[in-house]
């Protein structure tokens, strides 16, 4: 996995809340048998015209110039900013794979669905959960003729614009996989023996668990 | 000291704690062709065991066609997905049900079906509706694909807790409401991040009337409410159920699991993080007018005004949704005209929602404007119960299809979906914008509403039809 220890990037914003995972990546490119290769579709239902299919050649489809990925001033994006409830419905992994194929590496919200949220961290992306007040300052600086950009400062849990810092809450056993980009199940593999002797003693207890 | 039903569960799988990140040991690990090939592929690459492999039962259900069976996959690239799945679980010599088994079915539907969702298990499926297991006083819950492979490879998972909430449903629900009217209810109530923290158990008198298939229908929908898993105690009901399916234990085991599984409820007195409480008999049939679950209201009501909702961040998703759906507010939802009918998906393809549902359409006519009604059993052994109750005739003879089993067009991974503008009541579980395909427009309903829209064209009170 790709770690994440300090991220500097252009605020993409996002004004809807309850966004949900077949918005960020549709049912029809789930077919997939990667992990990669996602990042052309992402929100594809909004940001295209036209109707999507697998395969196809996205640089060829008719855009909407009013979505905001399209935007000229988000082009180079790197941390999404939405509204509440970010991430809702499917639990599919696409998700972020398609935000991360995109290039983000934040995302910034007041709230996330808890599937999605525990993803994100499976695949180098940071999701924030901000306070309202923070994320409609977020809006209107990102919105503005100038736009936003942020610098992310996971080892300290900093947000920083410009000479305003501020600090955010994080998971410490997520942030420790984020910050070295670990592969978890090699850690818990470490318990391995411990899992084993669990296992025993569990089956011996309700023995019809073991098939 | 009192405990929830959700904390006895919790507390027996945990393998080991560290500053309130938990490994917990997995049951049961359900299978799907959608969300594993990548954690075959990540298994493989770092040249990884299964951990027990007799945890897993596989099935493809997301990709699979409900027509023409015989013909295999058309579609190419589900084609690929499907057969990745036959050669992982060759190659690993996993159980799995095959397309052309008749045992093939939504994966919600055949685990409980199959006795191999049993009370006190944990269960995790790389899907967002795992959480209908959890009807039977399991503690079940969707995962994503990087979580897939963690099981897969150390039968674990790394979680934190749930916090808890108890929904009473207090009295008796009226005639024709369903578990999902209750399920759209709660919703409507809570918001569709009520639950986000939290593991539901619903109880009260309306929950333990439930049979096991509207229990799971409930639960199904917890993750519509935000919720990753959803509980309900067991009962006689739940052992009833479970007796003599083919993965549940037999004689000396069946006895010795059923003492323990009586303990499977929360006891008198256990401290809740939030406590709802509701009134059974006035919900009525429930109608989702808009593109979030829980955008729902009772059939009699009229689509809010966007004005009217309190706050401010959801007013614009309010106007966003009635121009997605093609609807003006204060219009009446019996105003509502359809195009297609789709009773399915892991919500409500159960035996008891077809019979429901055929009991309304028996010897009546789809009205004209229906374009397709379309009845996919959740699996081939409710196809074959239905079949065997006179049920597919009926449906036939009102002038729905009879398909075959799979998630259909719940979210149109396969043949089966809207087309732009296209206007659906559907008994699935979501109405995102695109969901059941682009551009199409979806009103979640039980299966007696959906199959009393298919009779008269627009949404009408089932009660009506008596």
């Amino acid at each position: 996995m790709l770690p994440l220890i300090r991220h500097e990037g252009v605020v993409i914003p996002l004004d809807r809340s309850n966004v949900d995972t077949d918005a960020i990546i549709p049912k029809q490119f789930l077919k997939s048998i990667k992990k990669s290769g996602f990042g052309p579709n992402l929100f594809d239902e909004w940001r295209y015209l036209d109707q999507g299919e697998p395969g196809e050649d996205s640089t060829l489809r008719k855009i909407n110039p009013d979505f905001v990925l399209n935007k000229p001033q988000f082009a180079k994006g790197t941390i999404l900013l939405a509204r509440e409830n970010f991430g809702c419905g499917s639990s599919r992994e696409h998700a972020p794979w398609a935000l991360l194929d995109y290039g983000i590496r934040i995302i910034l919200a007041p709230s996330f669905a808890d599937i999605f949220y525990g993803n994100c961290f499976k695949n180098g992306i940071l999701p924030i959960a901000i306070s309202k007040e923070l994320t409609n300052t977020f809006f209107d600086k990102s919105q503005s003729s100038q736009g936003l950009k942020l610098l992310i400062d996971l080892e300290n849990q900093f947000i920083i614009d410009g000479s305003d810092k501020y600090d955010f809450d994080i998971d410490a056993f997520k942030k420790y996989c984020l910050l070295e980009g670990l592969d978890d199940i090699g850690l818990t593999l470490k318990h391995s023996v411990d899992i084993k002797n669990f296992e025993n003693n569990y089956h011996s207890q309700f023995p019809w668990l073991t098939k | 000291m009192a405990t929830t039903l959700y904390e006895k569960i919790f507390n027996r799988h945990v393998v080991r704690e560290d500053n309130d990140t938990y490994l917990i040991y997995i049951d049961r690990h359900l299978i799907h062709e959608v969300t594993s090939p990548q954690a075959f592929e990540g298994l493989r690459l770092a040249n990884r065991p299964i951990w027990r492999a007799n945890s897993i039962l596989a099935v493809p259900d997301h990709n699979v066609p409900t027509t023409d069976r015989k013909k295999g996959i058309l579609d190419p690239i589900s084609k690929i997905q499907v057969e990745t799945l036959d050669n992982n679980c060759d190659a690993y010599k996993l159980t799995q049900f095959k397309m052309d088994d008749e045992r093939q079915g939504i994966v919600h539907v055949i685990g409980p079906e199959q006795g191999s969702t049993l009370p006190g298990m944990t269960i995790v499926c790389g899907d967002s509706h795992t959480s209908t297991h959890g009807a039977f006083g399991a503690l079940a819950m969707g995962i994503g694909t990087s979580e897939v492979e963690h099981v897969l490879a150390t039968q674990c998972l790394i979680v934190r807790k749930f916090k808890t909430m108890q929904i009473n449903v207090n009295g008796v629900v009226g005639k024709h409401i369903t578990a999902k009217d209750v399920a759209l209810h709660i919703i409507g109530q809570i918001g569709t991040a009520g639950g986000t923290g939290y593991a539901i158990e619903f109880s009260g008198s309306a929950i333990r009337d439930l049979s096991m298939e509207g229990r799971m229908t409930l639960c199904n929908m917890a993750i519509e409410a935000g919720s990753r898993a959803g509980l309900v105690g067991v009962d006689s009901k739940t052992i009833s159920y479970l007796k003599d399916r083919p993965f549940s234990p037999k004689e000396e085991l069946w006895e010795q699991a059923v003492e323990s599984w009586k303990e499977l409820i929360s006891d008198e007195g256990a401290a809740f993080d939030k406590v709802i409480n509701m009134e059974a008999s006035s919900i009525e049939p429930q109608v989702t007018w808009g593109t979030s679950p829980e955008m729902v209201c009772g059939i009699n009501e009229s689509i809010p005004c966007p004005e009217a909702e309190k706050k401010e961040s959801n007013q614009k998703g309010y106007q966003r949704a009635l121009d997605y759906m093609g609807l003006k507010e204060s219009m009446p939802i019996t105003d509502i005209t359809l195009d297609k009918i789709f009773i399915g998906s892991c919500t409500n393809s159960r035996i008891e929602d077809l019979r429901a549902a055929a009991q309304v359409v028996k010897a009546k006519k789809i009205a004209k404007n229906i374009k397709l009604a379309l009845v996919v059993p959740g699996s081939g052994l409710v196809k074959a119960q239905a079949e065997k109750e006179g049920l597919d005739k009926i449906f036939i003879d009102a002038g729905f299809e009879w398909r075959d089993p799979g998630c259909s067009m719940c979210l149109a991974m396969n043949a089966d979906r809207l087309e732009q503008g296209e206007r659906c009541a559907s008994t699935s579980n979501r109405n995102f914008e695109g969901r059941q395909g682009q551009g199409g427009r979806t009103h979640l309903v039980s299966p007696q509403m959906a199959a009393a829209a298919a009779i008269h064209g627009k949404f009408i009170d089932v009660r009506e039809l008596d």
